[in-house]
């Protein structure tokens, strides 16, 4: 009997609880449909490639090159728009880029060997460096107005695509994770690599597809920002992977692989979303939000482990 | 041929490949650009070397024991802006006190880092992935959105970058190199020789064993952390001498530039091996590239970052696939 929510996501629960009361308290009209559909697109573009990076950390890995590829994509099109190519089209060719710069990623982690945290590293700067060759010093516009709707519009009511799509693959990957074979798979190589490969699962072939799908996601994301801010430059996205791997952690993901769930991803996603919002109420500037962030990075793996040595110690005093 | 090759040390190899492909970038950039091989390229490319050599040292020590340390940049901006705000203040302080505060300022940045990861059990990349961004933000707080400026500055600072240590074959070498080159040499020359400092390869190349062994590895770890903070302080005074002007994006990127350095320098990701020679012609290949696109009139200086990703990423797959053949090859002829 498994239980229905492990001791982490209860914690997390009641600090989300928590942050929600604070900031209805601070503006009591911050439950309200529009605002937080506000608070959700704020973000969005992050916490839908976070989603993806639960897959890819469970599975003992880590992608640094999101934003990166998130930033090329944005140029990629702004670029292309700007040369005269249709927005579909477009849109097709930063797909197509994106699966490249996965499959690249991948062919590196999966085939050569090399650990993912160099891999990825590297892209993380090669593919901003391509964004900045892409649009150099200047800012993009003029996108079709269409593809400026997208990302700014709503699409079922007042709910924009990027929502749709957030919940659509939240439910996609939670099933795919902890209903399918091919997310058994993934949880048993990033617990033991080695038992898993000596058991005859294909792990190449695993890590592969999470290259590949993170690296598409991210992409699709970027082109998701592009639209949502009418324009793209070569910082476009930059330092965004912090925030992404921030979440996922924060959800109880082991760095190591293994453990965790897209519950506590979800829950601690609702968590950073109020966090940021109750911080901008306070007048908190954006540059301080972001030390936040990273002193939550840091004690979302610190606390636990401090917690875990003070128990075993209590235990052995007992 | 072969036969040579699976004899000598892959330590060896690595180092003269490496020299070759310096070798090979100057002789390439040299047929392109008029007037490359000069007294004045050799300084403009030696002085902004030095600013990334000791950052890169620090990184390398920290990569030895199988960490990395990604909040490098934010530490050397830090104490970039803090010691020009120092020296404003007092202008009278010994040049050797305020290399030596640098030192000391950046090296509690690196205590925290290393305190968290050592004691706290958190992985290296996830403390100073948090750090990167709390001591950048710790930095635009405490500036107030002022920026440090040349004319705050004591005159003997402004007048080091340009002040000359000795000259060779009508190459000038400044005292700012000489100083990058001396904590490169130091520290290379105690990584062979002293004991203690073995520890740092040690406990890269196989934490269990080193404990077994007797090593305090968490100690070990905590040390390399406040080596590299320090040394990122030490290139936070280069950088201040530099440039002077100092606003809260200084030293930003310099995390990813000391690690290509690092990694093009052939120290091992994985821990446990690698050399300062190996460090020191990384750092000037990397930055000799840097300074040459942005006079190369074919490519554009916007490619500097998409070629040093490939960059990084050439030299580990290299480095990986040629150890990987070494290794069969020696197991041949062994059998």
């Amino acid at each position: 009997m498994t239980r229905f929510l492990t001791p982490w996501e209860t914690g997390l629960l009641a600090v989300f609880l928590c942050t929600l009361a604070l900031n209805a308290s601070f503006a009591p009209e911050f439950l309200t449909v529009q605002n937080q559909i506000n608070l959700f697109q704020l973000s969005i573009e992050k916490i839908i490639v976070s989603l993806v990076m639960t897959l890819v950390i469970l599975n003992a890995e880590i992608d640094l090159s999101v934003a990166s590829i998130m930033g090329l994509s944005a140029a990629l099109f702004g670029y292309l728009v700007n040369a005269g190519t249709p927005g579909g089209l477009a849109i097709l060719i930063c797909l197509a880029a994106g699966l490249a710069a996965g499959l690249l990623n991948a062919a590196l982690i999966a085939r050569v060997g090399i650990p993912s945290l160099v891999v990825t590293l590297a892209m993380l700067i090669g593919f901003r460096g391509l964004a900045r060759v892409l649009v150099k010093d200047n800012s993009l516009g003029n996108f079709p107005r269409w593809f400026t709707d997208l990302g700014q519009k709503g699409l079922i009511g007042p709910i924009p695509l990027s929502i749709l799509l957030f919940f659509a693959l939240l439910l996609l990957l939670g099933m795919v994770l902890h209903r399918s074979s091919f997310g058994r798979q993934v949880i048993v190589i990033g617990t033991n690599a080695e038992v898993a490969r000596f058991s005859g699962l294909n792990v190449a072939r695993v890590k592969t597809v999470l290259f590949l799908l993170s690296a598409l996601i991210s992409a699709l994301c970027g082109l998701l920002y592009a639209a949502r801010l009418g324009s793209v430059r070569g910082d476009t996205a930059f330092g965004f992977e912090l925030d992404i791997i921030t979440m996922v952690l924060l959800g109880g993901v082991s760095i190591f692989g293994g453990k965790g769930s897209m519950t506590g991803v979800f829950l601690s996603i609702l968590i950073i979303l109020n966090l940021r919002n109750g911080m901008g109420l306070m007048n908190i500037t954006g540059h301080m939000q972001t030390g936040v962030i990273g002193i939550l990075l840091i004690a979302s793996v610190l606390l636990p482990n401090l917690l875990a040595d003070f128990r075993a110690r209590r235990r052995k005093d007992a | 041929m072969t036969g040579l090759l699976s004899r000598a040390s892959p330590q060896t190899l690595r180092i003269l490949a490496l020299a070759l492909a310096l070798l090979a970038t100057i002789l390439f950039f040299a047929t392109q650009i008029e007037g490359y091989l000069s007294p004045r390229m050799f300084t403009r490319i030696s002085t902004s070397a030095a600013v990334v050599l000791p950052i890169a040292v620090g990184q390398a020590i920290v990569i030895m024991t199988r960490n990395i340390d990604l909040s490098a940049g934010s530490i050397l901006g830090v104490v970039a802006y803090m010691t020009g705000q120092l020296l404003g203040a007092m202008p009278d302080l010994h040049p050797v006190l305020a290399v030596l505060s640098c030192m000391a300022l950046g090296g509690a940045f690196g205590a925290l880092n290393g305190i968290i990861i050592a004691f706290g059990r958190v992985p290296a990349i996830i403390v100073t992935l948090g750090t990167l961004a709390l001591y950048r933000s710790f930095l635009v707080e405490w500036s107030d959105a002022k920026t440090i400026t040349t004319a705050s500055l004591p005159q003997w600072l402004v007048d080091l970058p340009s002040a000359n240590a000795f000259s060779i074959l009508g190459l000038d070498i400044r005292v700012t190199v000489l100083l990058a080159l001396a904590a490169c040499l130091v520290t290379g020359l105690a990584l062979t020789f002293l004991r203690p400092a073995r520890r740092f390869y040690a406990v890269g190349s196989n934490p269990d064993a080193a404990v077994m062994a007797g090593i305090n590895a968490r100690r070990v770890v905590l040390t390399a952390f406040i080596i590299s903070g320090a040394f990122a302080g030490l290139s936070g005074f280069l950088f201040l001498a530099k440039f002077g002007n100092i606003t809260v994006v200084a030293g930003m990127g310099f995390e990813l530039k000391s690690i290509a350095a690092v990694v093009v320098g052939g120290v091992s990701i994985m821990g446990g091996s690698g050399s300062m020679i190996g460090v020191l012609i990384g750092a000037l290949l990397v930055d000799t590239i840097d300074n040459s696109l942005t006079r190369w009139a074919v490519v554009s200086e916007f490619w500097r970052d998409a070629l040093l990703g490939g960059l990084i990423m050439a030299a580990v797959t290299l480095d990986t696939l040629a150890n990987r053949q070494l290794a069969r090859l020696r197991k041949g002829r062994a059998e």
